[in-house]
């Protein structure tokens, strides 16, 4: 493979590709955010009103505990009652199974085409 | 051949990048101990627990023990390929020179966020603990965490920019207080010396498993933050004296010490704290070591654990700007990314100028996320890695098999580690989707995107041939 030289980068074209990653970093955490799609969706199923320890299911070690932690049921009550939902739709899933496949095979296969060049211009073709 | 000496103490081990001002080779085994420990220990002192909120303290357990697993297999991969590919940038550049460029442009951002992220994790910690002293010693209002989270950064920052020996030496000496903290609080709670507090019967009655076995499965996504990090110790390899002893020694001594460390994390939390409170790290249980210690009722002991943790999110978050800025550096090297980053400061000998410019980015994390959004993009950022890894050392022995390079560890039971690795990266994968599944796919969105941004606009600045700086002969099928 002939000799390949790259082009000088300028200052202001090396700053607009910082900026780039730069917003698609705190994009990729804030977006979702912002969208209020982002995980953690733990929920209170089934309140209770005028909560008691043996209303939220505790037995008196346990709720010794929260009272030495300096909760009381009432304040206690969205600690001890929030749950996740782990319930969710097979295309749910069968599209995260293929954005990571696809994710893979894309890095693999342009990565692949580009480590024939460096080889081939570090070694000599065959 | 590239004339290439990694031991060198003038060059800086990079073949045609080397340059009379290299990064300076001053570090020991025991250094390599407290990178890989000094970043993770952190983990023990918060962010595991979110696991008991997924799945129960017995999930956590067992997610401890395979995520156990999931680590050992990380070790014993890595150890073997950094102690051949001995250089600034660790799995980067192991990438660079058996997959290919853009996986190494990806693996070397995966770095880069997965410490940022802890980097920004540590300083959230650092400040909710700054409120906590306020309030224990009387201040009525609530404390303004953020100037707290500002300083910890400026602070770390300001002491990796002047030197690794001081700041890989600080971290050793913190980590083992952090360490020892650790082992004082399981003898003084426990029963085996003293009157102990553990309430595992108690406590558990009626919420063994409190989702069932999915839970299980869900808890392995924060059963990566017991170990998260450890892999760092890679990042040192153009700074140690001896990377081919030094590395696999501090690499597996690291995550036997985690392994113990968060076994006895585990089981002195648990038998202390309700696994509702314990489980969540936002409203709840943001520090569970300090807060069992606060349970024991010994003044003592809620010093200990307090400087114990704040001591190990220092350790922490000075190891991930350590090893963040050295992948940044590395890339910035290579023309990966602009070239501006990969200077070496000339009386210092650190690369000054990625430090600087990852202290911003740790910030926006740190002031602007809540703490399970922050550790959830860290530990994703550390899967797509570690998934990684199984592909490298399986293409690592084909290209390179093992009589044809000097390698300084060889890692026994080929290709079985590797098809563990990748099968427990799997089930990781669908632990974050319970729950998680919207950051899972904008965080690989991302990757995507920044793929197809680097393959056809970036990588025109990148010299071809000259990426491949070991002396290594011609790769096989090539």
């Amino acid at each position: 493979m002939a000799h390949y030289d790259p082009p000088k980068q300028g200052k202001a074209s090396q700053l607009i590709d910082v900026v780039v990653l730069v917003v698609l970093t705190v994009g990729a955490l804030f977006v979702p955010l912002w969208l209020g799609m982002a995980g953690a969706a733990k929920s209170v199923a089934t309140p209770v009103e005028n909560p008691t320890w043996e209303a939220l299911g505790q037995t008196p070690a346990q709720a010794a505990k929260y009272e030495a932690l300096g909760y009381d049921p009432a304040s206690a009550h969205d600690l001890i009652l929030a749950r996740f939902d782990y319930s969710f739709s097979f295309g749910a899933l069968l599209t995260m199974i293929a954005v990571i496949l696809l994710y893979y095979f894309l890095i693999l296969r342009f990565s692949e085409v580009e480590y024939r060049e460096v080889i081939s211009e570090k070694f000599g073709d065959k | 051949m590239t004339d290439v000496d990694i031991t060198s103490k003038t060059m800086d081990g990079m073949g045609p990048h080397g340059t009379k001002v290299g990064l300076l080779r001053v570090l020991g085994p025991a250094h390599v101990w407290a990178l890989g420990v000094g970043i993770v220990l952190v983990g023990e002192y918060m962010g595991w627990n979110f696991a008991v909120g997924k799945g129960g303290a017995y999930a956590a357990l067992i997610a401890c023990w395979f995520a156990g697993i999931l680590y050992t297999c990380v070790a014993m991969i890595d150890s073997e390929v950094t102690s051949t590919v001995a250089s600034a940038g660790g799995q980067y550049t192991q990438a660079k020179h058996i997959v290919g460029p853009l996986m190494a442009f990806n693996v070397g951002l995966y770095l880069v966020f997965a410490y940022t992220m802890l980097e920004a994790a540590n300083a959230i910690t650092a400040g909710y603990l700054f409120s906590v002293v306020a309030t224990m010693s009387g201040h009525e209002a609530a404390l303004d965490q953020r100037p707290f989270i500002i300083l910890v950064i400026m602070f770390l920052a300001w002491l990796n920019y002047r030197g690794v020996l001081a700041t890989l030496t600080f971290n050793l000496v913190i980590t083992a207080i952090a360490f020892v903290a650790i082992l004082v609080l399981f003898l003084a709670t426990s029963g085996v010396v003293g009157g102990g507090i553990m309430e595992h019967a108690a406590l558990f009655e009626g919420h063994e498993m409190p989702y069932g076995w999915i839970g299980v499965l869900a808890a392995m996504h924060f059963g990566l933050w017991y170990y998260l990090g450890i892999e760092g110790t890679t990042q040192a390899a153009e700074e140690v004296r001896s990377p081919a002893r030094a590395l696999p020694f501090g690499t597996l001594a690291g995550i036997m010490t985690l392994l113990i460390a968060a076994t006895l994390t585990w089981y002195v939390c648990s038998g202390a704290l309700p696994w509702e409170f314990l489980g969540d790290g936002v409203n709840g249980s943001v520090a569970p070591l300090f807060d069992t210690a606060r349970l024991s009722g010994s003044n003592a002991l809620i010093w200990l654990l307090g400087i114990g943790t704040l001591f190990a999110t220092l350790a922490s978050a000075n190891g991930c700007i350590n090893d963040a800025s050295r992948a940044w550096f590395a890339m910035g090297r290579d023309k990966y990314l602009p070239g501006w980053f990969g200077a070496v400061h000339p009386k210092y000998r650190t690369p000054y100028r990625a430090i600087v410019f990852l202290v911003p980015i740790a910030l926006i994390f740190a002031l602007g996320a809540p703490l399970d959004q922050v550790i959830t993009f860290s530990i994703l950022s550390g899967l797509l890695g570690y998934t990684f890894m199984p592909l490298n050392i399986i293409m690592f022995r084909k290209k390179w098999p093992l009589n044809s390079i000097k390698r300084g560890y060889e890692h026994p039971f080929h290709p079985l580690p590797a098809i563990t690795l990748l099968t427990l990266c799997a089930v990781t994968f669908f632990a974050v989707f319970l729950g998680y599944g919207t950051q899972l796919v904008a965080m690989i969105g991302f990757y995507i995107v920044v793929s197809l941004w680097f393959h056809f606009w970036r990588y025109r600045f990148v010299n071809r041939g000259a990426q491949f700086t070991m002396p290594w002969p011609k790769p096989q099928g090539y």
